[in-house]
């Protein structure tokens, strides 16, 4: 990637859904850029296509149209396979629902992204012990997701995000399904992700507080940028 | 490592459905075990006649006796090692119930021509030396509680009146699949016996067991032997002693292949059982797979979990399932008594059993490892929650 590309580059980006034989826009003409290092938040009311335009950029969903290069690749070119690959080694994922394993403990779980990475047993585990360690959770390691409360859950799930160091991460209302206490602390960890370490982020959210915490703020509103 | 890990836990997910799937499999691994064996233990005849010998019978019927006398012609035939009286004797033990084979046989040329049969030679010699002397089987010995020395009284049917008989040997086989539950007696005491209460029975055979010089040559031998007799009042027909027991499979053979059927029933009726386990595997999965997906693990991982997790519950059912066919063979064996004078599991069973489980395990898979590869991401996250 070159020091001037954005991290994220969306240009007359749509994206429609069929439902009932009926065409359903759901993005219209979407350009802007993400800069490497950015925090944006993507606000919203409900249906508004934020959550789609999320999937777009994390490259788990397919545009209509347009241009989407995502680290100075071009990601609609990609084929399924080559897609996989690549959201393996750009994309870390933060869930509302956490979307852990259950049968997995947390070091298992957030081992889990590195198997793609053909790193040796003892290395991944080192890894995997300095993430949970950054999240606050070295004490957790061998709790079963069951066993830890629902901020613990989302820590688990963001160190998952970030071992394999991807380019960007995306959270899907990473605060929805937390209290407030707790919704605070997953935001201070995505601040200190940013902030510290650099690491590029899109959120989508429709809770103003947390939106708050991102650097910048893009509205969506029936499929269009309003700002 | 890792993979196995994940597959295990998933398979004891639900430990309660895993288990009942694990014993359904179980039943059904063992039920097709011992089917197969029941199977087997109704070819154990054919499947343990020898290539060199042959069975010369009438061509009428095989209650049609032979002339003794043929025997002497049979023997000087070209490529004839040996020839030996066999007369199927059908006496009743105490009780009909008690059913065993017995045989009236030439003892020196036909227990020559069963080697499998192995005798103490001091006890051959006993036998030998006894007109009314019998050789029994060890299973039989065991099943009736007879012992060297032992009288043992038959009531005839084919051939009239009360005999008794001294067990002078009991013959081990040379391996488990051989038959140990016959009972064989000198035909000389038959012919001699018969002689006195039935003459016009007297020197008649029920089949003569031919042994020959060269396998290769056993159709030839076959036909010259039945060309020796034909036009005859006795007219032969002559086949290997595989064919000759075949006949005898084929006379209920319905019962065999109800039997075969069966047991491929159960494993199918397990493989929908199975089916449905791993299709409400899979369906409760949807959010997890798609989760997979997007952290960038392929169509081929999502289905590898599938079919390992499907795999895993098949081999232990039938794991346990092949365990216990063994002594559960054991027993069921035991208590069929000589009716079935070898009820072994054979490897092959085994195989066969193992065969079943890949069979159910990659089949129950199919259609689930193909919805979780296929599964779209998107729509697989509104799952979760």
């Amino acid at each position: 990637m070159s020091q001037s590309a954005p991290a994220v580059a969306i240009r007359h980006l749509t994206k429609t859904y069929r439902r009932g034989g009926q065409v359903v826009p759901v993005l219209e003409d979407i350009s802007f850029d993400i800069d490497s290092g950015d925090f944006v938040a993507l606000m919203g009311p409900s249906g508004s296509g934020k959550s789609t335009l999320l999937n777009l950029i994390a490259g788990i969903d397919r545009p209509d149209s347009g241009e989407l290069r995502v680290a100075d690749v071009d990601i609609m070119q990609l084929d399924e396979a080559g897609l996989a690959d690549w959201r393996a080694r750009n994309v870390g994922f933060i869930f509302q629902f956490y979307n852990l394993m259950p049968v997995l403990t947390a070091l298992e779980n957030v081992e889990l992204p590195l198997l793609l990475t053909g790193l040796a047993a003892r290395d991944r585990r080192e890894r995997v012990e300095v993430a949970l360690g950054m999240v606050g959770l070295a004490d957790r390691m061998t709790h079963y997701p069951s066993e830890l409360s629902g901020g613990q859950q989302q820590r688990v799930a963001i160190a998952r995000a970030v071992i394999t160091d991807p380019t960007i991460l995306v959270a899907d209302e990473p605060t929805g399904d937390l209290d407030r206490a707790s919704a605070d602390d997953i935001l201070a960890l995505m601040d200190r992700l940013n902030g510290e370490l650099g690491k590029t982020i899109i959120m989508v959210t429709h809770d103003p507080h947390a939106a708050q915490r991102a650097r910048r703020i893009r509205h969506l509103e029936k499929g269009l940028l309003t700002e | 490592m890792y993979l196995l890990k994940l597959i295990l836990r998933n398979a004891l997910r639900h430990k309660l459905r895993t288990l009942l799937t694990v014993l359904g499999l179980l039943v059904a691994i063992l039920s097709f075990g011992l089917l197969q064996t029941v199977v087997d233990a109704w070819y154990t005849g054919a499947n343990s006649a020898a290539p060199d010998r042959l069975v010369t019978r009438s061509a009428v019927s095989l209650v049609v006796p032979l002339p003794v006398h043929y025997r002497d012609k049979i023997r000087g035939l070209d490529g004839v090692r040996s020839v030996a009286s066999a007369n199927w004797f059908a006496g009743v033990y105490q009780e009909p119930k008690n059913f065993f084979p017995q045989f009236a046989i030439d003892p020196v040329p036909y227990l020559a021509m069963y080697p499998e049969y192995r005798i103490h030679p001091d006890q051959l010699r006993d036998f030998m030396r006894d007109r009314k002397g019998a050789v029994v089987g060890r299973k039989l010995a065991d099943t009736y509680g007879f012992k060297l020395g032992d009288v043992v009284p038959l009531k005839g049917t084919i051939f009239a009146g009360n005999w008794e008989f001294v067990v002078r040997a009991i013959y081990e086989g040379a391996t488990p699949k051989t038959d140990t539950s016959q009972f064989f007696f000198h035909w000389e005491y038959l012919n001699e016996t018969v002689r006195s209460r039935a003459p016009q029975r007297a020197n008649q055979v029920g089949v003569f067991v031919v042994q020959v010089s060269d396998v290769s040559r056993a159709a030839e031998i076959s036909a010259t032997i039945d060309a020796q007799f034909r036009n005859s009042p006795a007219e032969t027909l002559t086949e290997t002693e595989k064919a000759f027991q075949i006949g005898f499979i084929k006379q209920t053979e319905a019962i065999v292949i109800a039997i075969r059927i069966v047991s491929f029933v159960v494993i199918f009726i397990i493989l929908a059982v199975m089916a449905n386990t791993m299709a409400m595997t899979a369906r409760e999965r949807v959010g997890e797979n798609a989760t997979l997906k997007a952290l960038g693990f392929g169509p081929g991982f999502l289905g590898g979990l599938i079919y390992g997790e499907s795999l895993t519950i098949a081999f232990t059912g039938a794991g346990l399932g092949v365990l216990l066919t063994f002594p559960v063979a054991d027993w069921f064996g035991a208590k069929m008594g000589t009716l079935f004078p070898v009820f072994a599991v054979s490897m092959e069973t085994v195989w066969l059993q193992f065969a079943c489980a890949l069979v159910v395990g990659v089949a129950a898979a199919v259609v689930p490892a193909w919805r979780a590869a296929r599964v779209r991401i998107v729509e697989g996250l509104r799952a979760v929650g």
